[in-house]
């Protein structure tokens, strides 16, 4: 693999929730590196802290170890305001909860154009509305819509609304949490082409967290599946489809729902027991099993799985 | 599927929105009877009213929007008729459960997480005490949440979004309902939990006798649990026959596009296939077929007068010209031929012949 430009770093993240002297540990040891122009996939078990790490990132969680930077300058614990005014420019979140994120009592226009208004920006009123109206209609929804309040759309709109909300604002880092969980397949295709455009376009770089398989192996270079806070699995999207190792990871792949009743019908689902691993004498590393595919797992359990690979 | 009991019976149902001075035709004359027992999936384009259709059933849509006319028959009654919030509280709950779409509409902010499931509880099932606490954990350890002592006492905004959808369905299954409706119940959830999830559904589906309604844009998932599937676009069913009938033989345009878009079809590096331009302005009245603009496929008729609902089987209708014994012979996409070849071959679906059969 050729060296490639690395964009984002996540270093030994830990989030902790909670009383400092009982704290809940949400993420744990969490490291991955996003390259530049990339689309990595986070997937994995619901409340395992895909959006905790989405939310440290736009710095919304702190971190009580270790580091995030972006173009190899630290973006987590302190900056100056300068710093921080740089970081909320160049990356933007698209959030899980479109209802819980949007101003209830702002109209769409506003809440899609706010982030223009920030220090630094400056447009003319005939601008901003032109800017607002091609991000809508970008994601599919009628410019008309400006004049609404977000509690009148459906749940699908409202998420488009997110979506137009951070793209207007031209970042260059994305996390889209769960983006299209509302989207119909052919709005959520349309979403997606959209995405893969602007990325070829602008060199648009994402992370990109959802429970649609299907939809991650498609748009996703790589993908890091991660269970109870942390990162089992990492691998290109193919080869993870491909060549599943973790225990966790061929569960998750079995459980994909196909859009075929015959197909569901004869699905064999795997069930993942956290206590098939044996860690506690041998503990488990994070080793490369082959170039470019790592994995959470102990002497032991590696020797199996290279096996597996020769296979 | 022959001599089932029609539990709900919906009627030419037209729902209307008032924003600002402006009518917003929501639902377009909607007919649909749900049988008793059977798994529903409704599914469609965003926007397209499912939600406001489910919500009609409990009275839960806004206040500025009302049903213009139209019957929900259900026990008797006509809930199109319902005015007050009285009549309506009879039923929510007890008879008709939902799962709504935004899991943090639903939830109270202020209260925790098992103080909210415990009031189902103690409501439905009346259970006091000890014992309501002991099946709050029992609930929340059934939906996979683990460590139930120490979520109890946590609040909402402390629940992940999967979590947070879990605890929904959960309040709603304390109801022990006759109708329970899910609108996306698990877009926040991995898969593994949502095959759970859906499991624990159906084993109730079973057990009680319960008829389910599901709103999800997930086909897996409604391959997965539906008896039935109806297919919605621009406030109005377009489709509605069996779940094989209409993955394996759809008939209207909207519901080819659909089945055409997903993205286990795509080609990596390249663009997925979309739908063409964007649904209808509801603002404005509909004439003829809603979805005749975008469709490749569409016939002068489409633009002029909305099509009848067409019979293809005893289970399976749609809402579009080319069944019209007069249409010109429309060859399907591709994709769609396949899926139609595979349906005969199985035997699931007979391929009558009429015309675009
Ligand atoms: N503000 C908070 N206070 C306390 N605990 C929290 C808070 N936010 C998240 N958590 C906990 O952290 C864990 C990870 O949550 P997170 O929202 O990151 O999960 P997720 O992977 O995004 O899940 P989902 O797929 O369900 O959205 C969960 O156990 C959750 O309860
Ligand atoms: N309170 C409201 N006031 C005005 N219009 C509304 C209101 N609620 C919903 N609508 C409109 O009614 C139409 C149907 O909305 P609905 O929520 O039923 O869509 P949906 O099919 O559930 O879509 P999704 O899949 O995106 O959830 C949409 O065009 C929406 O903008
Ligand atoms: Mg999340
Ligand atoms: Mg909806």
């Amino acid at each position: 693999m050729a060296e490639r430009e690395k964009m984002l770093e996540v270093d030994h993240i830990r989030v902790e929730f909670g009383k400092k002297r009982h704290p809940f540990v949400a993420v744990d040891d969490v490291s991955f590196a996003i390259y530049k122009g990339e689309t990595f996939g986070l997937v994995g078990e619901s409340g395992s802290g895909k959006t905790t790490i989405g939310r440290a990132i736009i710095r919304a969680n702190p971190l009580a170890a270790g580091e995030i930077r972006l173009d190899g300058q630290r973006i987590s614990g302190r900056l100056t305001p300068a710093e921080d005014r740089q970081v909320t420019r160049d990356v933007q979140m698209i959030f899980q909860d479109p209802m819980d994120s949007l101003n209830e009592r702002a109209k769409v226009g506003y809440i899609v154009a706010e982030g223009l208004y920030a220090p630094g920006r400056h447009y003319t009123e005939e601008q901003r509305r032109e800017m607002v109206n091609k991000a809508l209609s970008d994601v599919g929804l009628l410019p008309e819509f400006a004049s609404r309040f977000p509690h009148e759309f459906s749940g699908g709109q409202r998420q488009r609304i997110g979506i137009a909300r951070a793209l207007i604002l031209d970042p260059k880092f994305i996390v889209a949490d769960e983006p299209i969980s509302a989207l119909d397949v052919s709005i959520r295709a349309q979403v997606l082409n959209l995405l893969a455009r602007l990325q070829k376009e602008r060199g648009l770089t994402y992370l990109f967290i959802a429970h649609d398989l299907s939809v991650v192996r498609f748009i996703c270079d790589r993908i890091a599946v991660i269970h109870k806070g942390r990162i089992v699995e990492l691998a290109e999207s193919e080869q993870l489809f491909a060549h599943p190792l973790h225990p966790y990871t061929k569960a998750l792949l079995s459980a994909i729902p196909q859009p075929d009743p015959i197909a569901e019908r004869n699905k064999k689902l795997l069930v993942y027991d956290p206590a098939c691993h044996h860690y506690e004498v041998d503990k488990p590393q994070w080793t490369e099993v082959e170039p470019g595919h790592f994995i959470l797992a102990n002497a032991p359990e590696l020797d199996v799985y290279r096996r597996e690979l020769q296979r | 599927m022959d001599q089932q009991q029609v539990l709900l019976s919906v009627q030419d149902l037209n729902f209307k929105f008032t924003l600002r001075g402006q009518v917003l035709h929501a639902l377009r004359g909607i007919s649909l009877d749900v049988y008793k027992g059977e798994s529903l999936a409704i599914v469609g384009e965003s926007g397209s009213g499912k939600s406001v259709f489910v919500k009609c059933l409990m009275g839960l849509n806004d206040a500025n929007g009302c049903v213009e006319s139209g019957k929900i028959l259900y026990d008797g009654k006509d809930l199109a008729q319902f005015k007050s919030d009285a009549e309506w509280r009879a039923l929510r709950g007890h008879r008709i459960a939902m799962v709504l779409q935004d899991p943090m509409t639903s939830l109270n902010p202020l209260k925790t997480i098992g103080w909210q499931i415990r009031e189902a509880v103690e409501l439905h099932q009346n259970l006091h005490g000890d014992a309501a606490k002991k099946a709050v954990y029992e609930i929340l350890a059934e939906v996979g949440i683990s460590d139930p002592q120490r979520r109890y006492n946590q609040y909402p905004h402390e629940f992940s979004g999967g979590m947070r959808q879990r605890v929904v369905i959960a309040i709603a299954m304390a109801c022990k309902p006759e109708i329970l409706i899910c609108d996306e119940p698990t877009t926040a959830l991995d898969v593994t939990i949502q095959a759970q999830i859906l499991g624990l559904i159906k084993e109730m589906q079973k057990k009680y006798d319960l008829t389910t309604i599901y709103i999800t844009h997930d086909l897996g998932v409604v391959a997965n649990v539906a008896d039935r599937i109806a297919v919605m676009y621009a406030g109005d069913i377009v489709e509605v026959g069996r779940c094989e009938e209409v993955f394996y033989d759809p008939r209207h345009p909207y519901t080819w596009a659909l089945l055409s878009s997903l993205p286990q079809l795509g080609v990596k590096g390249e663009p997925l296939y979309s739908i063409e331009g964007t649904p209808p302005n509801l603002f404005h009245e509909v004439r003829g077929d809603a979805f005749a603009p975008r469709n490749p496929h569409a016939l002068k008729m489409d633009f002029v007068k909305r099509p009848p609902m067409f019979t293809v089987t005893a289970t399976h209708a749609a809402r579009t010209w080319l069944l019209d014994p007069r249409a010109p012979k429309i060859d399907p996409p591709e994709h769609i031929r396949a899926l139609r070849e595979k349906g005969r071959q199985l035997g699931l679906t007979k391929g009558e012949e009429c015309a675009n059969g």
